[in-house]
């Protein structure tokens, strides 16, 4: 969700904001709300086109007041409106869409407006630039026609925007604080891409900077020449159309220009995109009923031209891959809030997976010997794992967490020996148990990674009579046979830890835990402790259910 | 007549220590504790049940007593250090001080002490080195005020006559002589009812708890004292099932109930099937390491290449009629292994194992989802999700619509809200939002949709309608339980689980 704020009288100028006006803007999936002079909205990332006020406005006029497709001019090239695009741009940033904007009149808000427009689209449809970005220049500071190239970092050297020297590509990369902010995108090519005019001045360096001299809009700015440049080209086009017909809401008059590629193309095309729409199909995926001319009211609300199953699309919209984000459009001109809810009479039979109705069981039977359910973090902290001796080997670890929890837990004992620690000045006793995913590494996984639930049961203060005691009664109750075998344990006392055997494999551990760990990690009372992996139970259960 | 009945009552509800201190309640305390023959504690403790059976109201008062210290109850037995030299002055006058201090048996101290008294007194000279009686012998034998006021002993400061006072400011000078303390003084006054049965003799011959001979040798007319069911009892804890569980079972029994059949699957799964497979573009800002939990050091194998290379063309150049997203899809990036984002990646696998003859198939899962977040109290990084699809060549937005209102209700949430949204992997998109009764506010759960053709045609092989939703579940449990900072849910605090009250739902 990106937010954008207008000042509340330009948009009053148009449409006044009634509770009802808001609420009917609200329907249409954009929150809108009142910030004294400032109304701000939040916009979905598949509508940039109306993260400028410009493009905001013509959607909720068309749709309050103004239905229909909304028509904007373009002029034919005038004399050098060309850029040429040069081969040796194709590996690093192979394309650009440009246009020319006439008619201007700016002062400051109305050039802080363009700029936060190209800002958002650079983080938004530009994933950061990366994919798209956007320069703006004054037409009175450059000649036309223009060369899109590629040059070594040294070969370029221009002064760029608020610096107060000449850089060259590197410099720019390296030291300049816009430069420093996207230098990953350049980095790694030995040549960069600028943009240069017919005497030979650099005015930009896409996607990080433009020039001071010719690529910075003043107040006296009267005539603009636009350029988008990434790696796809149909987004391009799309997005310079939604800065020319932003410009174009401020009176500006657009000018194509001749781009040439190995083939000539023209941009910016606002000739509208053509998509078939069957009714049947919107009817049965709404559940609605409607009408052809249902459609015909319904289209244009949303700024279509509808007719004869022929919808065709504003050419700003970057967001109509297929005939199923018309629908939605239907349904939201219809209004979401008209739809009636309903439940087909379709018979299905429902089921609880058999792995969770034996979770429940084994819940329930240590419910009924007193003990409480606990529910914890599946990832642990580093302290944890090394209070735990974790081997490298058992260490899965996440990227770049933001909390110190970086590792996916390799047993249920250790957020067990963590709970008793931050518990250990509450009541006595304090049984518990926990039904929880545990995480190892194996190759043969198709993640790499085997995930299994443990169970575990603990109880303090108890000695190795009473945890036993809990595993007998589990066993009985659930009617499976379990074996112990002495076995010691990094954290439990020898002699008296054993492991659990189920059908003939070890399934988990049994003891009481060492005054060495409950030291370390810092519990005061004694402490029993069984897990095992429930994997054996649930297959020998499994055929029961 | 009724207050009779009252009394009684009240008489056969009283414990055997109240019957021993009921006839001799019109007496104070230290008396009762003579002549019940019960000790002080068992009295007090007596009093304190009769208090809580309103027969009588206690009052504390707190004074400071003068008791006698270590030395005082030594020098109480055996003199104290002026009269030890006293009596050895008696017997033999003119003494050297040395001699003095040696026949009388005093310590240094003592003797020094015992002089000073002496001598402020005026009951003895001291020249050249020798000290001579200077009293009558009267004045001798009679006792000092200080020694009286070693016999009176425990006494309350505030009963001090002047003489005592003076006794006890000269002696509190001295090393542990005296000692004070403060001690809570309780008496009581009776009530009503207590005026009614204070000093009745109870000669009840009433049983305490049945024992197994009681039942044995029972025979009719012995009667039971009755017991104060008012009175607190100890606290005791019960095993317990989690909250967020008891909360899952809910909900899960609620799509059980609706036809649904539970999915269950792997927290950890490749990139493939938490995105690529729903057709979320490999720039998408949901896949960057800020947001998504990446495991490091591991890399995920792609099924079967039929499906990879359906959802390869559906993001490329598109698929089932649709533009695609334009870009160079690449198996590196689907490999990355996640810790799931949603609980779709769960939705995702089970389309890709349906076949046409399992339509119309309904699926709900509820389960933790990770995000790379900071934790306060706002935020965690695991949450609950709860999913559900509905795959039926003939289900429509309004069917989407109808589960969900359904759920929410049985949820709680009568009034409910649909708004446009936006997600990559459907379209129509939903966003859906409950009133909150009390609060009154709206409260938003979550996103739903229909699955677009571009997912359901890679996964299915047709662009069959699917609906689905992926709701945060987190905020019902919060707010049933006026949970307020989201670490409380899985903070595990003993106490806070042992009090927290039942789901009922």
């Amino acid at each position: 969700m990106a937010t954008a704020k207008f000042p509340r009288v330009e948009i009053e100028k148009h449409i006044k904001l009634t509770p009802e006006n808001l609420e009917r803007i609200m329907l249409l999936g954009i929150p809108i709300s009142l910030q004294g002079e400032e109304v701000e909205i939040e916009i979905t990332p598949n509508r940039p086109d109306l993260l400028s006020m410009q493009g905001f406005l013509r959607m909720i006029k068309t749709y309050l007041k103004e239905p229909g497709l909304k028509k904007y001019k373009v002029n034919p090239p005038e004399k050098n409106f060309r850029v040429k695009i040069d081969s040796s741009v194709k590996e690093i940033r192979p394309f650009t869409a440009c246009a020319i904007v006439k008619n201007l009149k700016f002062d400051d808000i109305k050039i802080k407006e363009i700029i936060d427009l190209q800002e958002k689209l650079h983080t938004t449809v530009g994933r950061n630039r990366k994919k798209l970005a956007i320069g703006i220049y004054p037409l009175e500071k450059i000649t036309l026609p223009i060369i899109y190239e590629a040059r070594a970092p040294e070969k370029i050297k221009f002064r760029p925007l608020e610096a107060e020297h000449e850089m060259t590509g590197l410099e720019i990369l390296q030291k300049h604080p816009t430069g420093k902010e996207h230098s990953s995108i350049l980095n790694g090519f030995e040549k960069f891409p600028v943009f240069v005019d017919a005497k030979g001045n650099i005015l930009s360096m896409p996607p990080i900077i433009n020039s001071h001299e010719t690529g910075k809009i003043t107040r006296d700015t009267k005539e603009v020449f636009i350029e988008c440049s990434g790696f796809d080209f149909a987004t391009l086009k799309k997005t310079l159309n939604i800065i020319v017909t932003t410009f174009a809401d401020m009176n500006g008059k657009i000018y194509a220009m001749e781009l040439q590629y190995e083939k000539k193309e023209i941009t910016p095309d606002l000739n509208p995109e053509k998509i078939k729409l069957s009714l049947d199909n919107a009817n049965k995926l709404l559940g609605l009923d409607l009408r052809e001319r249902d459609l015909e009211k319904l289209l244009p609300k949303m700024g279509y031209e509808y007719s004869n199953g022929i919808v065709k699309i504003p050419a700003w919209r970057i967001d109509i891959l297929h005939e199923v984000d018309i629908i939605e459009d239907i349904a939201i001109a219809y209004g979401y809030d008209k739809l009636i809810p309903e439940i087909p009479k379709v018979a299905t039979i429902g089921e609880e997976s058999k792995k969770s109705r034996i979770k429940s069981k084994i819940s329930e039977i240590l419910i009924g010997a007193g003990l409480i359910e606990t529910s914890s973090y599946h990832l642990i902290k580093d302290e944890e794992a090394k209070k735990a001796n974790l081997k490298e080997n058992e260490k899965i670890e996440v990227e770049d967490s933001k909390t110190d929890y970086k590792l996916l837990r390799p047993n249920l004992l250790i957020p067990t020996l963590r709970m008793f620690a931050e518990n250990k000045d509450h009541e006595y006793p304090q049984k518990i148990f926990e039904i929880g995913t545990s995480f190892t590494k194996d190759m043969r996984e198709e993640t790499q990674i085997k995930e299994s639930e443990n169970l575990i049961i603990a109880s303090s203060p108890a000695n190795f009579t009473e945890i036993k005691g809990i595993m007998d009664y589990l066993a009985r109750i659930l009617n499976i046979e379990y074996k112990l075998k002495e076995a010691s344990h990094k954290e439990l006392i020898d002699g008296r830890s054993g492991a659990i055997i189920f059908n003939n494999k070890q399934i988990g551990y049994i003891g009481e835990v060492h005054p060495q760990t409950l030291k370390d990690w810092n519990i005061k009372m004694p402490l029993s402790i069984i897990e095992i992996s429930l994997e054996e139970i649930f297959n020998s259960l499994l055929s029961s259910l | 007549m009724k207050n009779n009945k009252e009394s009684e009552e009240i008489i056969e509800m009283l414990s055997p220590i109240e019957r021993k201190v009921v006839p001799y309640l019109k007496k104070s305390i230290k008396e009762i504790i003579k002549l019940s023959g019960l000790d002080e504690s068992s009295v007090l403790l007596a009093i304190q049940f009769l208090e809580k059976k309103d027969i009588l109201k206690t009052k504390a008062k707190t004074d400071r007593i003068i008791d006698l210290g270590t030395n005082g109850i030594y020098y109480k037995k055996n003199h104290l250090p002026e009269r030890k030299l006293l009596l050895t002055l008696e017997e033999q006058n003119h003494l050297q001080l040395n001699e003095a201090k040696k026949l009388s048996k005093l310590s240094e101290n003592e003797f020094k002490v015992a002089l000073g008294v002496l001598k402020d007194k005026a009951q003895i000279n001291i020249a050249n080195g020798k000290i001579s009686l200077n009293a009558t012998k009267e004045e001798l034998f009679k006792k000092s005020l200080e020694e009286q006021f070693l016999e009176i002993l425990p006494i309350k400061e505030s009963s001090l006559s002047s003489e005592q006072r003076f006794a006890f400011e000269t002696l509190k000078k001295r090393k542990d002589i005296i000692e004070i303390k403060n001690e809570t003084e309780i008496s009581f006054e009776l009530t009503e009812k207590g005026r009614e049965i204070a000093g009745k003799e109870i000669k009840l011959d009433l049983l305490e708890e049945v024992t197994p001979e009681i039942v044995k040798s029972w025979t009719s007319g012995k009667k039971f004292r009755r017991y104060d069911i008012q009175a607190s009892v100890p606290k005791i804890y019960g095993g317990k099932k989690h909250f967020v569980n008891q909360s899952i079972e809910y909900a899960k029994r609620i799509w059980t109930d609706l036809g649904f059949t539970e999915m269950q699957g792997n927290f950890i799964d490749s990139s493939f099937w938490v995105f690529d497979a729903l057709f979320t573009p490999q720039d998408h800002p949901a896949r960057e390491m800020q947001d998504t939990f990446f495991i490091k050091n591991v890399q995920a194998k792609l099924p079967d290449s039929k499906i990879v290379k359906a959802v390869k063309q559906a993001h490329e150049t598109g698929i089932a009629g649709s533009k695609g997203w334009n870009y160079s899809w690449k198996e590196k990036d689907a490999k990355k292994v996640v810790l799931r984002t949603h609980t779709t990646s769960l939705s995702v696998r089970t389309l890709a194992s349906l076949k046409e003859s399992n339509f119309p198939a309904k699926y709900f899962a509820i389960g933790k989802v990770f995000r790379n977040e900071t934790v306060d109290w706002s935020h965690g990084f695991e949450f609950y999700q709860t999913e559900g699809i509905v795959v039926d060549p003939n289900a429509s937005l309004r069917h989407l619509l109808g589960y969900l209102k359904e759920f929410y209700k049985k949820m709680g949430y009568e009034k409910i809200k649909f708004v446009p949204s936006f997600f990559a992997y459907t379209e129509p998109s939903v966003e859906i939002q409950v009133w909150h009764p009390e609060r009154k506010i709206w409260l938003e759960l979550g996103g739903a949709g229909i699955f677009r053709p571009e997912v359901t045609t890679a996964l299915l092989g047709k662009p069959i309608p699917v609906l689905a939703w992926g709701q945060g579940f987190d905020r019902i449990i919060t707010e049933y339980y006026k949970i307020k900072d989201l670490r409380e849910m899985y903070s595990n605090d003993i106490k806070d689980l042992r009090n927290k009250k039942e789901w009922i739902k």
